[in-house]
């Protein structure tokens, strides 16, 4: 396939609400289309991350080149670019979506549109994306498709009464949807004799050929040989070889030209040079300008990791190096907690993509980690004017020091049926929301603005959402800014000594409650010892709550039967055994649940 | 001569208690018949391995040994006396629960050199024994126990149990007075263990035990009143008059050289630890080929198990471990070995030196689980 008719292909995405069918519609795709057989597609092709399947979401982008033999006679190339589905990948998502010309939109015939739903078609919208939609799921008894189509005529404006009546499970409706690609998704524009402009919107990183750059070419060619420029990072290189996305391989071809999509590798060692909304031109014969919309991603919400056995450094750091060769957004610099030894801070885009970490590094990396509790990069404004970004409480300078602190706030989209609008509107007043406004989508649904301190939503928002409304209530936001906020310290001395992978800020209205749910955890969770422990919460020096672990007064082990010593002594190894996994804090054993179990203060 | 205690474990019983995770169980006639005789037949193949070997004290165990025909207890002592030097003054004890000896039997125990009994009451609480799947009550006890002194035993051992499903302080104390007044020699006395698969365990909800303050209050009550009464803790959980500590339970914490023959049985010789099949049919396998001695789990003791061993099993005893003894066993000083832990123990008054012997003190022996478990290496 030398040369490619430009106006036979689409590179499209789909978008759509968590579990409205976007994954499955895909996969159908990719079916109907022939490239695969039935017996070759794995449930779900595209979320091809063991963590993905399981959690139903798709985290990385992957994209996928297919053929379609469409009704008019022709061969279509395909281009489908599959976009992460959570709030915490949206800079992501607007990368995969500007490597588009089209989207189709899937919403669920029972569900309608949700906050998601309208987060993501904007965002389609924004980059000017031909949107078409198709309702899914019109199979289940629930599913009511002309409320929904005039749903997404009301709320999104987009024409919608011809919109493919689909069951992506069940393969209903699946040829409608590839011949309104054909029919309403524009051809990519560009031409192969321009420079070279190519939009960054992935990469990974593979041990073999260093990083494969997932790209759009939205101006001229690349081939091997081609000498290439970053033009954000500045990185530069040649191009080793060039290709498609075959269904989970990648297919070397001869060329990328403008209006295609497919991989490059250049021998890269890591994935910060590609940096994702990066343009890629030619070394020797520069585009003028960069494609719009780059930005640096930042990190929103930092923890620190350590290793359980803290002999298992080396390996930690070496396992975040690989995950970062994958995963720019990952951030991490070494610290060192007087509690949990050598560890790193490190930044998360959210709380999911922390949590995907962590359970990449426990599973890939079979390490055993500490976490301690996340939290937002607070701005701390000192006295003499200097202005230092805070992402581990312990580094907050000296009260004395201290002019006032800024906190990150988000403006938050809620979607949620009428009957809930109390419950949820509670919900935000208690995490110190500001409301803004209500629209009413319909008679029966609302959509709830409020401003939230990130702080706030990082823990465990998203299921306070979900149980107040019955699963119903669907989140998106972004951040907004910093705002000046009553801010504290909240420590933790374990007998009377300070543990500080334990402290963290909080709103100095909520200390007390943390405090004490904190003392409350901890003395649960730490065992007892030869001596009394007190445990308190402190703010500023002053104790605000205290629980106490009673000292252990009776440990013996009476029985011992017809000289089975070998039996005994395994009770005592069991015991010896239990302090190794303890950290110990001056005199203090705590088992390393305890960090972990403070995050978990809103279960009860 | 090297010292050889001799342990013969005895696995039946009438019915099992609910919180006996030992190995027994009920038995027939025919049962307990071809048990004694694999005995016998592993007590004669075995004694080839202790020719320089005294036996100074024989502990007959179970189960219920006192459930065997006094005819069998006589057969497996004549046994091991045919096979074994015994001294003049070995002890010999026998464990029976209340309710299965008779004043014929135990005329036979006698007669058959038995010098030493050791009676399984727990509680003097008839309920507190129900609870847990005790056969007997309290009337039982006493009636045995009568017979016992009657028929001449001058040595008896009463094994008592704390943190009983039901049981309080009061009720505790009252059996440590019922107890006491009998005046026996020797009295064990153990908390309760809950272990795993026993049905206490298993059905643990549905019981009431004594809060932790309670257990505590019940432990301490032992010591001071066992103390009171005249009786010597010489170890974690075993009281004694003056002269009778018993000999058999100080070889195991002195480490000294013990056989144990029988199902499941635990020997150490000469810092090799084995035990014998738990299966029956394992062990009916293995007695046919005593002669090899090929048990089951065999460990030879590295240096550093006998250290850890020589510790944490010494500390049981009231006088401690003694750190001459040490060194001159293992070449090494105690304080080289472990002199970090020692001296926190110390500091913490867990552990006291009192010239070359090094011991718990009373605090000491209530968390000894923790001072022991930083002996391991």
């Amino acid at each position: 396939m030398s040369t490619i008719d430009q106006s036979k292909i689409r590179n499209f995405c789909i978008v759509a609400h968590i579990d409205h069918g976007k994954s499955t519609l895909a996969d159908r795709i990719i079916e109907k289309t022939g490239l695969l057989t039935s017996r070759e597609m794995q449930a779900q092709i595209l979320d091809n991350m063991d963590l993905e399947r399981e959690r139903g979401i798709t985290i990385k982008a992957q994209t996928v080149r297919i053929v379609y033999q469409a009704k008019d006679g022709n061969e279509y190339i395909f281009n489908l670019i599959d976009t992460p589905g959570h709030v915490d990948f949206n800079y992501e998502v607007s990368r995969a979506l500007a490597a588009c010309d089209g989207a189709i939109l899937v919403v669920d015939a029972a569900q309608g549109i949700e906050a998601q739903t309208l987060a993501n078609v904007y965002l389609a919208l924004d980059h000017d994306l031909d949107v078409f939609p198709v309702i899914n799921k019109i199979d289940l008894p629930s599913a009511e498709p002309e409320r929904v189509k005039n749903e997404i005529e009301d709320v999104i404006g987009i024409e919608a009464q011809d919109a493919p009546l689909i069951s992506a499970k069940n393969g209903i409706g699946i040829e409608d949807v590839l011949e309104a690609i054909v029919e309403k998704i524009p051809a990519p524009g560009g031409s192969p004799d321009n420079p070279l402009q190519a939009l960054i919107f992935d990469s990974v990183y593979d041990s073999y050929k260093g990083v494969i750059v997932f790209c759009r070419i939205k101006e001229g060619r690349v081939k091997k040989g081609t000498k290439i420029k970053m033009m954000a990072t500045g990185a530069t290189a040649e191009v080793v070889e060039v290709g498609y996305f075959g269904a989970g391989q990648f297919i070397p071809c001869d060329e990328l030209a403008a209006g295609m999509v497919g991989y490059l590798t250049a021998s890269i060692k890591n994935v910060k040079d590609t940096a994702v909304g990066d343009t890629v031109t030619d070394l020797e014969n520069p585009c003028k300008e960069p494609l719009p919309g780059y930005k640096k991603v930042n990190s929103m919400v930092y923890c620190g990791m350590y290793p359980a056995d803290g002999a298992k450094y080396p390996d930690l750091r070496d396992a975040l190096e690989k995950l970062k060769l994958n995963d720019a957004s990952l951030n991490y610099e070494p610290e060192t907690s007087i509690a949990l030894g050598f560890g790193f801070r490190c930044g998360f885009l959210g709380l999911l993509h922390l949590e995907i970490i962590q359970e990449r590094l426990e599973r890939e990396y079979n390490l055993d980690l500490v976490t301690t509790a996340p939290g937002v990069i607070y701005r701390v404004y000192k006295t003499n004017g200097e202005m230092i970004e805070l992402t581990n409480p312990s580094n907050l300078p000296d009260p004395s020091e201290i002019d006032y602190m800024e906190e990150p706030v988000v403006s938050a989209e809620i979607m949620v049926t009428t009957e809930f609008i109390g419950p949820i509107m509670q919900l935000c007043q208690e995490r110190r929301g500001r409301y803004v406004s209500t629209e009413y989508i319909e008679a029966s649904r609302a959509l709830l603005k409020y401003e939230l301190p990130l702080n706030e939503i990082i823990y465990d928002f998203f299921d306070a959402l979900k149980s107040r409304s019955r699963g119903y209530a669907s989140f998106d936001y972004e951040l907004k800014g910093y705002e000046q906020s009553k801010l504290v310290k909240l420590d933790i001395l374990i007998n009377h000594e300070e543990v500080d992978a334990l402290s963290f800020i909080v709103h100095a209205d909520s200390a007390y409650e943390r405090g004490r749910k904190m003392c409350e955890k901890l003395k649960d969770e730490i065992p007892r010892h030869l001596f009394e422990i007190p445990i308190q919460a402190a703010v500023g020096g002053k104790i605000i709550a205290r629980e106490t672990v009673k000292a252990m007064r009776k440990d013996v082990l009476a029985k011992c039967y017809g000289g089975d010593i070998t039996r005994k002594k395994k009770l005592l190894e069991k015991q010896k055994e239990g302090k190794k996994r303890m950290r110990q804090v001056g005199s203090v054993e705590i088992p390393q649940s305890a960090f972990m179990s403070v995050l978990k203060l809103d279960d009860d | 001569m090297r010292e050889l205690s001799i342990y013969i474990h005895i696995p039946f019983c009438v019915r099992k208690c609910l919180y006996c995770d030992f190995l027994s169980a009920p038995a027939g006639r025919e049962e307990i018949e071809s048990y004694v005789n694999l005995l016998l037949r592993e007590i004669k193949k075995q004694s080839i391995f202790y020719g320089d070997h005294r036996v100074i004290s024989i502990f007959l165990g179970g189960g219920t040994p006192s459930l065997l025909p006094a005819a069998d207890v006589e057969r497996i002592l004549e046994q091991i006396r045919r096979c074994y030097p015994v001294a003049a003054d070995a002890e010999i004890t026998i464990e029976c629960n209340p309710g299965t000896v008779t004043a014929e039997k135990l005329h036979h125990y006698i007669t058959g050199g038995i010098n030493r009994l050791s009676v399984g009451l727990q509680s003097t609480d008839d309920a507190e024994l129900a609870r847990i799947g005790r056969i007997h009550s309290c009337r039982d006890f006493l009636e045995s126990y009568r017979l016992a002194r009657e028929a001449g035993f001058g040595n008896i051992n009463v094994d008592l149990m704390a943190a009983l499903p039901g049981q309080s302080v009061d009720s505790y104390r009252r059996t440590l007075e019922r107890v006491t007044a009998l005046a026996p020699e020797h009295i064990s006395a153990y908390s309760l263990i809950l272990e795993e698969g026993t049905p206490l365990y298993v059905n643990r909800s549905s019981y009431t035990f004594p809060t932790e303050e309670e257990d505590r209050e019940m432990y301490v009550l032992t010591g001071k009143y066992l103390e009171e009464a005249g009786y010597r803790r010489y170890e974690i959980s075993n009281y004694a008059r003056e002269g009778f500590a018993c000999r058999h339970n100080r070889v195991y914490w002195r480490r000294g050289d013990y056989a144990g023959f029988g199902l499941g049985a635990s020997s150490m010789v000469g810092n090799v630890r084995w035990k014998n099949p738990e299966k029956y049919a394992s062990y009916a396998a293995y007695v046919e080929q005593a002669e090899k001695r090929e048990a089951d789990e065999v460990q030879v003791l590295t240096a550093q198990e006998q250290m850890e061993e020589f510790m944490f099993l010494g500390l049981r005893l009231a006088e401690g471990v003694d750190v001459e003894e040490f060194q001159s066993l293992f070449g090494k000083s105690m304080e080289e070995v472990y002199g970090e832990p020692i001296a926190a123990f110390e500091a913490q008054g867990l552990l006291r030196r009192k010239g070359r012997m090094l011991a718990l003190t009373p605090r000491g022996i209530d968390v000894s689980n923790v001072v022991f478990a930083a002996f391991l290496f």
